[in-house]
């Protein structure tokens, strides 16, 4: 007998989720002291429910304890609306580990809209994170938005209307965006300062730009790679870049389907990329002024490969580009290199060089002498660029518990 | 189970129930918080203002903003336990040890000790498994004050020092907001009690004394230097302390908690504590990370020379709630620290 309590004990210990609840939160009262009690009350392995109808919160709301799984009736069932929002920097916050938030919409958020900041094994899914008065730069900056946190799983989630990315992996760890939405936002999708994503099966779609993987410097999580970008729809990004000056995406053309920038091993194959304006794809270095001895502003080690490129490049919205786009008979080919190739990091002696397989083309290489520097422009269209083969990075394994969502 | 038999066991080794006259370290160290703020018999009077034994009020040079509202402070040391002094960061603090601290606004504030309304009462509780926090929101008849865990808000009006009616839609945070800016590597931790920041005068009953020195000749605090020993946050309103010490002071109180490297700010790679020297991240030539229209189409965070062109000074003027900077603890602008911290950037040279 009491060997099998100590073994009932453990095993509880060991899931975390021995008396498991379900805390249940319906509509109507003070939906703010409610919801937010719930979401302090929570046990590790309970669920807070969250019950069908609309819910006005005036402040953020935050978890942090966890293995508690947060859900919704559904993304157009269950809403909370945050027009009414006087405090916090975002809607809902997650600081504890193996939390789950789904079927469930976040409106109109004063801030960010879901954030998870520091948390292992943080899973969004099937959510709608949305500003409902379109695209505006009085909009929250992010929809979904993991930061600093491992184990990411962003799948059915749609972001529409965020100032800056729908959304937005930055500084994080072992990622998978998929089956996801994002529309009307200034970037669609973007992955910053973070190792090991697979992006796929995404529609990205009238954005300023569609999917964007980054890296900049001075940040304490530097040195982006490993990413792999396959099968999406980033198609009819249109809409005009609504970002505030001061944001990095400002940068992004409006019309560009997939931007590259400062990271490494990248990989984007099997892609459907039509009916962006500016480019297809865009491999640029970054270019503002920095003081980071360990930064790489290439992008480097670069493959594009066996992606479906439709009409693309025929306005092209940076500085100079209907130029460029004159001298190469009217339209860009669907792939821009700026075509800097190597790089010195700041201290150091040798340079690092760069190579990519850039196999869509033509291929567009903008021969710039160092970053940003486009007076020494000398753009040659070349069929493709192949450096030779380059290992692609190892298919995101999450654990277990994630996989089984 | 096992967190009732660590509390039970804390009790045990710490001498259980209430000491004698002193908290109650029975109810500091339980697992549940207690009710009321009465429950932890901290004080010996209901509307907690006379410090019970092992009660020993303190004050910060400069403190975070708080909408104005008037902050008092208390540290209560379970019996025979001392702080251990620590150059950087708070004191070590035993376990059993708890801060306390009260937010209040007199109806006026050219008559500052009069008409006092307290909103509520903040515990920040050093239990065996760590520190925990909780607030208690006082009743109309100042009497009593009970445990509020979602952060409701207030109604607040006040005169102010200028004669102007002013009005605070005053927000409690809830516990989890709490250790937003209580955060260390993700554990909440205290903030306020470094010894640099602790370093100045208090008017104690018996007569003005530095509180490092205080403490260490009441056997509170063990290996502290003597206070010209110790580093000294400047008190942000000196008015004969220099410009950048002043402002450096008020950034460390009211950004540095979140903006540094171990805090819930730290993914933004701008730092505002003392101890940051690197320029960069102290907002020298930085872009903003995640900002969005916090930005407010401004480039940089910091520019010598031109508070108009920093995002500091503009997030610190905003009541925007996806603008202001701090995100928690405000809804006005802090007018007297907006006007320092331009002041300082108006006359910052680049490093």
């Amino acid at each position: 007998m009491k060997t099998l309590m100590i073994a009932a004990g453990a095993a509880a210990l060991l899931t975390g989720a021995a008396e498991a609840k379900t805390l249940n939160v319906t509509p109507g009262g003070d939906v703010q002291e409610k919801l937010q009690t719930a979401l302090l009350d929570a046990k590790p392995g309970d669920t807070v429910m969250i019950a069908a109808g609309r819910y006005e919160l005036t402040d953020g709301l935050s978890l942090d304890v966890a293995g508690v799984t947060v859900k919704g009736a559904g993304p157009d069932a269950t809403v909370l609306s945050f027009k009414g929002q006087k405090s916090s920097g975002e809607a809902f916050l997650v600081t504890s580990n193996k939390v789950v938030v789904r079927d469930l919409a976040v409106e109109d958020s004063k801030g960010d809209g879901i954030k998870s900041k520091g948390v292992d094994q943080i899973s969004f899914l099937n959510l709608r994170v949305e500003w409902t008065g379109g695209p505006k730069d009085t909009n929250g900056a992010y929809g979904v938005y993991p930061v600093a946190s491992t184990n990411v799983l962003i799948d059915k989630v749609t972001v529409k209307g965020a100032a800056d990315a729908g959304i937005y992996v930055g500084q994080s760890k072992n990622i998978i965006v998929r089956n996801s939405r994002a529309e009307m936002n200034v970037a669609g999708i973007e992955i910053e300062n973070s190792m090991n994503a697979d992006v796929h099966d995404n529609i990205s779609t009238h954005n300023a730009g569609g999917i964007l993987v980054f890296d900049l410097p001075n940040l304490p999580q530097m040195g982006g790679h490993s990413t792999r970008i396959f099968n999406n729809k980033v198609v009819l990004n249109d809409t005009q870049n609504f970002a505030r000056k001061g944001a990095i995406v400002r940068d992004v053309p409006t019309g560009t389907g997939i931007m590259l920038m400062a990271n490494r091993d990248v990989h984007v194959f099997g892609n459907e990329i039509d009916q962006n304006k500016t480019a297809a794809i865009l491999l640029v270095s970054y270019t503002q002024a920095y003081d980071d001895l360990t930064y790489n502003p290439l992008p480097r080690d670069i493959v594009v490969r066996d992606n479906k490129i439709g009409k693309n490049g025929w306005d092209p919205q940076f500085p100079g580009g209907d130029v460029v786009a004159k001298a190469l008979g009217g339209t860009l080919p669907p792939v821009i290199w700026d075509g800097v190739t190597n790089y010195t990091r700041k201290g150091a002696t040798t340079p690092e060089m760069v190579h990519v397989r850039l196999l869509d083309g033509p291929v567009a290489n903008l021969h710039f002498a160092a970053p940003g520097s486009i007076f020494t422009a000398k753009p040659a269209v070349v069929p493709s660029i192949d450096d030779g083969a380059m290992p692609e990075p190892k298919p995101v394994v999450l654990p277990k518990a994630q996989t089984a969502l | 189970m096992m967190r009732v038999f660590a509390a039970a066991a804390a009790v045990v080794c710490l001498g259980a129930g209430p000491a004698p006259g002193g908290g109650a370290l029975d109810v500091l160290l339980a697992a549940k918080p207690a009710e009321t703020l009465a429950d932890y018999h901290l004080f010996t009077d209901d509307g907690a203002q006379h410090p019970n034994e092992g009660v020993t009020p303190y004050a910060l040079n400069t403190p975070l903003f708080s909408d104005y509202a008037e902050k008092t402070r208390f540290v209560f040391l379970p019996p025979g336990t001392k702080a251990k002094y620590r150059p950087t960061g708070a004191l070590d603090l035993p376990v059993g040890a708890a801060l306390i601290k009260t937010f209040a606004y007199p109806a006026d504030f050219r008559h500052p000790t009069e008409n006092v309304r307290k909103l509520e009462t903040r515990l920040l509780i050093h239990r065996r498994s760590g520190w925990t926090a909780q607030t208690y929101v006082w009743n109309a008849a100042q009497t009593d004050a009970v445990l509020k865990r979602a952060g409701p808000r207030i109604d607040v009006s006040f005169i102010d020092a200028k004669g102007q009616s002013r009005q605070v839609d005053y927000k409690v945070p809830n516990s989890n907001q709490c250790k937003e800016c209580h955060s260390l590597s993700g554990r909440i931790a205290p903030i306020g009690v470094k010894a640099r920041n602790l370093n100045g005068a208090f008017a104690y009953a018996e007569g003005a004394e530095n509180q490092l020195a205080h403490w260490s000749r009441l056997g509170l605090l063990v290996g502290a230097p003597t206070p010209d020993k110790v580093p000294r946050t400047a008190a942000w309103d000196d008015p004969h302390a220099p410009l950048a010490d002043r402002a450096r002071a008020y950034l460390d109180g009211n950004c540095g908690h979140c903006h540094n490297p171990r805090g819930m700010g730290s993914n933004t790679g701008l730092f505002l504590d003392l101890e940051e020297a690197r320029p960069n991240r102290l907002g020298f030539g930085k872009r903003p990370v995640a900002a969005g229209k916090g930005s407010g189409d401004l480039e940089v965070d910091l520019v010598p020379g031109r508070p108009d062109a920093s995002i500091i000074a503009y997030r610190m003027a905003s009541t925007d709630p996806g603008v202001m900077m701090p995100e928690l603890g405000r809804s006005l602008v802090h007018e007297e620290g907006l006007a320092l911290v331009r002041d300082f950037i108006a006359k910052l040279k680049t490093p």
